[in-house]
């Protein structure tokens, strides 16, 4: 069952590939085929920040929860790192600095979660522009430029012609071993299935004596620090710590979230198919980007996408619930 | 005369209804009595419009009758009293009596409280004001608004599912009163009750069906108790409820003085030990399930011990790691996470470590699925394709899964099937003879006197003393449910 969820969204992005390819080669026929490895390389680095926010997302939702502070999250980061490296011209700090504040705003978020029960929706939606004014704040409203160059800025550099074996940039790589290590603590570890179970039904999860505190607060946590190390990717492709940036991120996250299978009800979604939405999502940008099509354009096809993911998610809900009325 | 004839229905594999015929006439009440599960409930919503039949047909004064919604229903003039009374609680007595009814004109509060009079007269309720809010009136008299409403569009066949599962014993008596009165107007009035002494009073007639067909038809006053008995569960208590020897051991739970929010439960005390099943019987809303929520530490403790061993449990995980296990009532809401599959459901308390492995955990799922002979095709199957019997055994096998010694369990055999019930009576007496400590709570006295050692009565949270069955009865524990 979730291999076919997983499958079924990998099949959408090969055919809307395959629509832009055609396009392209159709409308634009000097512009190189849409398929080369510098488009590749591109989408990797283009995804790479919503990508690595959505893994974080996977699991709030995963737990019938929502986030929607990771943008702030992202900026704030941002804006810490770039000074930690103006002051100390440090990378090993900058990207502990990028982790602790990710795992500081998520801790927030996750206590406050577990102990006000207030709803996901409201905390969340204050702690972004909690985290979003004070990034204002400690940049002093004005980004932060003259960042030193680092060894950081290779993870979203382009390739070199040498080193076009490793096919996407090092950033992507940290992006993919992060995909597979969280997918393996979701399905292999005690905690990852009590995140699925607290989803699939909070009041089991209790009555069986899962914390189920102690798990929010930890998606949460898990949560923030992607947004943090998605901000680091941010500082390393655009040299500035910018506190306006990544707002409407974690929007971008939730529907990668959703066009991957995920269910914003909880108990179920993959962090796979939620690395493949937001590849659909930098597919359909990078693509109308190279066919000229206008930005408006762009985002009423993602939206649409949005709306035929849900629908094939309803669809997927109601079957099983008429197996359980037989 | 409302008549059914050969009626069947199903859901998916399940035969809920198979070639049922029953007359309802007029001027008398027609008991329907059955174990959960036998298909009344399906009967009464065939009636009322609220499902269609397979095949079958059904005639109104020997017109054909096929409801396709309560709605038609209502106008041919048969009407469905829920158990779960359906008012809206912040609208007067007046309003909830033509509500749906008044068309889409004006309406006018006055003239809807003037109509409103005479109906609650006729019913013998003069006294109850239209203009007050339902909110405000006790349950007994909130059903009696539902019966004003069938009367206020003249339903001539008046449904009543399980009417007094909530009431106390005076306001059972009012309710017959008011039965008996709508008969003698003319009325066919169909009663569900679980319990046979109000059948026995007020049917003159009784249908009895099991596993969706109707065993048993004929006048009240020519079958005994236990033959109904019988022809509900189709076998002979004895042979239901199995009793090997058990060994009563030490004390394994020890409760003292526990007391909850709003007095549920109040100063509760007792010890339960090895080897033995203790019920603890009471009407719903008495506070028996807060009681072993509390114990559980799934509502809050006012004050109060609990020790389960030699320790007092500091959370729910904890009560779990000191070997108690805890079944819940609502086996959809709480017990189960439905979207998952039985291998998950079956282990979440008893995982120990923090590493996971599937095929692990399938292949222990499997070992204890096949010893409580739970119906699945695999232990992957999603646990929502199971039937209640066999979702209730996964329930019970999580606490066997995570060796406790103390199982408490809340309406384990609610909403089942006969045979998992039995096979969910086999258990329980093996666990006792096992040296394990049951707790269950049940609202079907027979199955806590067949399958219990001592019995307690919660009646408005407070717990009475735990007797041996020998020296109890339905009788005497009903009078102490429905006494104050």
């Amino acid at each position: 069952m979730k291999a076919k969820g997983v499958i079924g969204v990998f099949i959408a992005w090969v055919l809307i590939y395959v629509v832009f390819m055609f396009l392209i080669w159709h409308f634009k026929p000097n512009q190189e085929p849409f398929l080369n490895p510098s488009n590749l390389e591109l989408m990797m680095r283009q995804g790479v920040v919503v990508g690595l926010g959505a893994i974080g997302m996977s699991y709030v939702i995963m737990t019938g929860g929502i986030d929607l502070s990771p943008g702030s999250t992202i900026a704030l980061t941002t804006v810490v790192v770039a000074l930690v490296l103006k002051a100390t011209n440090n990378p090993i700090l900058g990207i502990g600095v990028s982790v602790l504040v990710g795992l500081i705003a998520g801790l927030i978020n996750g206590i406050l979660v577990a102990k006000l029960k207030v709803g996901p929706f409201i905390v969340t939606l204050a702690s972004m522009l909690i985290f979003r004014g004070a990034a204002k704040g400690f940049a002093n409203e004005q980004t932060v430029g003259s960042v030193p160059d680092t060894w950081l800025q290779v993870f979203t550099a382009s390739l070199a012609k040498s080193e076009r074996w490793q096919l996407i940039p090092k950033g992507a790589w940290v992006w993919v071993i992060l995909l597979i290590l969280m997918t393996l603590i979701l399905h292999r570890t005690v905690f990852g299935r009590n995140v699925v179970a607290i989803g699939s039904n909070e009041k089991t999860a209790r009555l069986c004596g899962i914390n189920v505190n102690a798990v929010k607060i930890g998606v949460y946590a898990i949560c923030g620090v992607f947004a943090g190390i998605a901000g680091l990717m941010q500082v390393s492709r655009v040299q500035i710590g910018d506190p306006t940036i990544a707002a409407g991120d974690e929007l971008k996250m939730i529907a990668a979230v959703v066009i991957g299978g995920g269910s914003l009800l909880g108990g179920e979604g993959n962090l796979i198919g939620a690395a493949i939405g937001t590849l659909i999502m930098t597919t359909i940008n990078m693509g109308s980007t190279q066919l000229g099509i206008s930005n408006w354009i762009q985002e009423i096809v993602t939206g649409l996408i949005i709306v035929v993911a849900v629908a094939l998610d309803r669809y997927r809900m109601t079957r099983p619930a008429k197996m359980a009325s037989a | 005369m409302l008549e059914a004839q050969g009626i069947h229905k199903s859901y998916g594999l399940t035969k809920a209804l198979i070639n049922v015929s029953l007359q309802i006439c007029p001027g008398e009440v027609l008991a329907i009595a059955g174990e959960n599960g036998s298909g009344k409930s399906t009967l009464m919503r065939i009636l009322s419009g609220e499902e269609t039949p397979d095949e079958g047909l059904l005639m109104l004064d020997e017109q054909p009758y096929h409801p396709k919604n309560p709605q038609e229903a209502l106008i041919r003039g048969v009407s469905l009293v829920h158990q779960e009374l359906a008012l809206c609680p912040h609208m007067t007595v007046a309003e909830n009596i033509y509500l749906g009814q008044m068309g889409n004109g004006g309406f006018s509060p006055k003239e809807a409280e003037n109509m409103a009079r005479p109906i609650l007269e006729s019913l013998g309720y003069q006294d109850l004001d239209p203009a007050r809010l339902v909110r405000d009136l006790s349950i007994s008299l909130q059903q009696v608004v539902e019966i004003a409403r069938t009367q206020a569009i003249n339903s001539k066949y008046v449904l009543l599912d399980e009417p007094t599962s909530s009431l106390t014993k005076s306001d059972i008596r009012n309710l017959f009163d008011l039965v008996k009165r709508l008969k003698s107007q003319g009325k066919a009035i169909v009663y569900i009750s679980h319990f046979l002494d109000e059948l026995r009073e007020i049917a003159d007639r009784i249908a009895i069906l099991r596993d969706g067909e109707l065993i048993h038809q004929g006048l009240m006053s020519s079958v005994t108790e236990p033959e109904i008995i019988h022809h509900m569960v189709g076998r002979n208590m004895t042979e239901l409820f199995p009793r090997s020897e058990r060994h009563v051991g030490k004390v394994l739970l020890e409760i003292d003085q526990l007391t909850g929010s709003n007095s549920k439960p109040n100063n509760s005390t007792f010890k339960l030990h090895q080897g033995e099943v203790c019920g603890i019987a009471g009407l719903n809303g008495a506070g028996r399930t807060e009681l072993l929520r509390s114990i559980f530490s799934l509502d809050e403790v006012l004050s109060g011990k609990i020790q389960v061993g030699s320790s007092s449990p500091t959370s729910i995980r904890n009560a779990w790691q000191l070997g108690a296990g805890f079944v819940s009532e609502d086996r959809k809401e709480e017990g189960l996470a439905l979207s998952m599959s039985i291998a998950e459901n079956l282990t979440f308390p008893g995982r120990k470590g923090w590493k996971f492995s599937t095929s692990k955990n399938e292949k222990v799922a499997q070992e204890f699925s096949t010893k409580l002979r739970v119906k699945a095709r695999t232990v992957q199957q999603n646990i929502s394709e199971l039937s209640g019997g066999n979702q209730q055994k996964v329930a019970i096998a999580r606490l066997l899964h995570s060796g406790c010694e103390v199982l408490i369990l809340d309406e384990p055999t609610r909403g089942i099937d006969i045979g998992s019930k039995a096979e969910i009576y086999e258990l329980v007496d093996g666990l006792a003879k096992d040296g394990k400590a049951v707790l269950i709570v049940s609202s079907y006295l027979p199955e806590l006197l067949g399958i219990c050692d001592r019995i307690a009565v919660m009646n408005r949270g407070v717990l009475s003393e735990f007797v041996p069955v020998a020296e109890t009865s339905q009788e005497k524990l009903m009078e102490l449910c429905v006494t104050s």
